[in-house]
């Protein structure tokens, strides 16, 4: 079974962040980037389904700046086959709709059986993409999986999604597009022999005329990005437990008026 | 009306809509000065509708089917596409769940629309709709604003003032004729959560957090009590999580729910920068946590630093005696 794994490259979670010149984007100066946990979610279980069937082939693809293919290098040092890098200015301010408008593309061309995302990436927390990816292809769509398995036919795959209240299962034909959710699989960590092997691995330049795309088309635009208000300043209540819990209940209660 | 608020209404699966959509309701009512409630239903109740109308909605568009349930993308979305293209609303507004997440994604897709996803605020500005939504972890905010209408947009539970009931309020009920598409995927099975007892981590009120300072599964029982007095959620940090003391579903932050709580109460949890962006809009944040260095004191309002295991059981005993008088 031939696998897309859609990823994005982001800012680690733990790096600070400051708002860049333009106010509408971030200073990328310092900052240290990883493939977007939920994603690594995707590549391990699309190469476990390849290594359960003993054969296929698993194609990484991002739409990013240049130094996106870091994080394809990941994806592959992980274990996938090859990578496709949508790698083109005329992406430089893209929305989730223009975004699975070129996954979409790549996916007719590729011609897999199944897309396998990340729940959201956890830079702008969107989670829209898959679902759109999904929309512009018309294929059956699950969210939030936490488990799966393929027919044997490989005609269809039983997927667990998880929704308020407990876990749906269903079977769902491919082609189709999910999306991985914590709790999934472990991913694994490249191993040595991986990441030497990831450089001789290939990750092909996609231009947006590559795949007969006009630029442009975005429906959602950032108007400004602004720091958080300052939290007001907490209090630590002094005091020993017995006391220290009564203020706290009363504080609750007659200032903060909570509970 | 043209030009209409659209509320996706979230239900409880039993014909009941879910008290976030007072919250919908209530924002949609306060831009627009009026908000008509949209329902996808494979049974809709009385009950239900005249909720709806209580908390604000001055029509409701009854999308009832049986093959409505359960929630499956491919068949909603040509099903609400259809009724947009003839009503052309200004505005879809959801709440945030699992299935309005991707829903609304794929439905502005369809419509060739944005989606501004997990909105704190919304504001209109002139002629247009500006969201403010949180990024990267929630250490900033991003204000986004849409190309053109129908804006579509989800809006995180808990942050937007609920509508001013009025009993006895009624909404004019609508049944447009249905075409529904055939589904592909089938459902085999749903396996229900044991209940707590407790309410819903993303829907509560009041969440208690224990970390990895719980030491083990079954200390959260003290935990559970206390939250049965207040009648609060009890969540979990990622690394109460990965030792297997709590479900997936209860883990808190960043690879785990989001929540927005009035009042949010951490247990051994340090506060690691994935922990707070899964509950830092929380209204009033508590931390109980020994080491008065832990990171999230920095962001608590009120912090007590001693052993969580002597401070629970005092709390228990004074929020009941609060509560009972
Ligand atoms: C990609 C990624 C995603 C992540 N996603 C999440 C996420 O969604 N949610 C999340 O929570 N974390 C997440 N993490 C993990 C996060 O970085 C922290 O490791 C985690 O939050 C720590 O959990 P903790 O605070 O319970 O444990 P610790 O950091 O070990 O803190 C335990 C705290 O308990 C205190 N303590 C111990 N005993 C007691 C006692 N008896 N009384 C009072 N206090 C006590 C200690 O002083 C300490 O501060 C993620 C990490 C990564 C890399």
């Amino acid at each position: 079974m031939k696998i897309l794994v859609a990823i994005k490259q982001v800012p680690d979670t733990a790096t600070q962040v400051k708002i860049g010149a333009d106010a509408k984007g971030i200073d990328t100066a310092g900052i240290t980037w990883i493939v977007s946990p939920y994603d690594e979610f995707a590549v391990e279980e699309a190469l476990r389904i390849k290594e359960k069937a003993g054969q296929g082939e698993v194609v990484a693809v991002t739409l990013g700046p240049e130094r996106a293919k870091e994080a394809l290098r990941s994806c592959l040092a992980m274990g996938c086959d090859r990578a496709i890098h949508l790698n083109d200015p005329a992406w430089g301010g893209t929305d989730t709709l223009v975004t699975a408008r070129a996954l979409a593309a790549v996916v007719k061309q590729e011609a897999p059986q199944l897309v396998l995302c990340g729940r959201q990436a956890i830079d702008d927390d969107m989670g829209a993409t898959p679902a759109q990816l999904a929309e512009a292809l018309g294929w059956p769509c699950a969210y939030w999986i936490m488990e799966e398995a393929v027919a044997a036919d490989g005609q269809s795959i039983r997927v667990a999604r998880q929704v308020e209240g407990g876990l749906e299962v269903f079977d769902v034909p491919l082609p189709a597009v999910l999306t991985c959710q914590k709790g999934l699989n472990e991913p694994r960590y490249p191993t040595l022999k991986g990441i030497m092997g990831a450089k001789k691995k290939e990750i092909k330049d996609v231009k947006a005329g590559d795949l007969g795309l006009e630029p442009g088309g975005e429906q959602l635009s950032v108007v400004a990005l602004e720091a958080l208000p300052p939290r007001p300043p907490g209090r630590i209540i002094q005091g020993d437990v017995p006391t220290a819990v009564k203020e706290l209940v009363r504080s609750l209660r007659e200032e903060a008026k909570a509970i | 009306m043209a030009g209409a608020f659209w509320c996706v209404v979230e239900d409880d699966r039993s014909g009941r809509p879910k008290k976030v959509m007072s919250e919908v309701l209530g924002e949609a009512t306060r831009l627009a000065g009026a908000a008509e409630a949209v329902w996808l239903t494979d049974k809709a109740t009385d009950e239900g509708l005249k909720q709806l109308g209580e908390w604000g909605a001055v029509k409701i568009w009854l999308l009832e089917h049986a093959d409505l349930a359960p929630y499956r993308g491919e068949v909603w979305v040509p099903v609400l596409e259809a009724l947009v293209e003839r009503e052309s609303p200004k505005a879809i507004f959801g709440p945030v769940t699992s299935r309005q997440r991707e829903f609304l994604a794929r439905l502005a897709a369809r419509l060739g629309v944005g989606l501004a996803a997990d909105c704190v605020a919304l504001a209109l500005e002139g002629d247009r709709l500006v969201a403010t939504r949180p990024v990267y972890a929630g250490k900033l905010l991003s204000k986004v604003a849409w190309a053109k209408t129908p804006w579509v947009a989800t809006l995180r539970p808990n942050v937007f003032r609920p509508a001013d009931a009025q009993a006895g309020r009624t909404a004019s009920v609508e049944r447009p004729a249905l075409t529904l598409p055939a589904a592909r995927m089938k459902l085999v099975e749903r396996r229900e959560e044991v209940s707590t007892g407790l309410p819903e981590l993303t829907e509560a009120e009041i969440v208690l957090s224990g970390g990895r300072g719980m030491k083990g599964p079954e200390n959260y029982v003290i935990l559970e009590e206390l939250g049965g007095v207040i009648g609060a959620a009890v969540g979990a940090s990622r690394a109460a999580v990965d030792a297997g003391w709590r479900p997936h579903r209860f883990q808190i932050g960043q690879t785990g729910r989001t929540i927005s709580p009035k009042l949010y109460m951490g247990f051994g949890v340090s506060g690691a920068i994935q922990h707070l962006a899964g509950m830092r809009t929380s209204k009033v944040i508590v931390a109980v946590n020994k080491d008065p260095e832990a990171p999230i004191f920095k962001i608590a309002d009120y912090g007590i630093v001693a052993d969580l295991f002597e401070v629970v059981p005092h709390l228990t005993q004074e929020f009941k005696k609060l509560l009972e008088k």
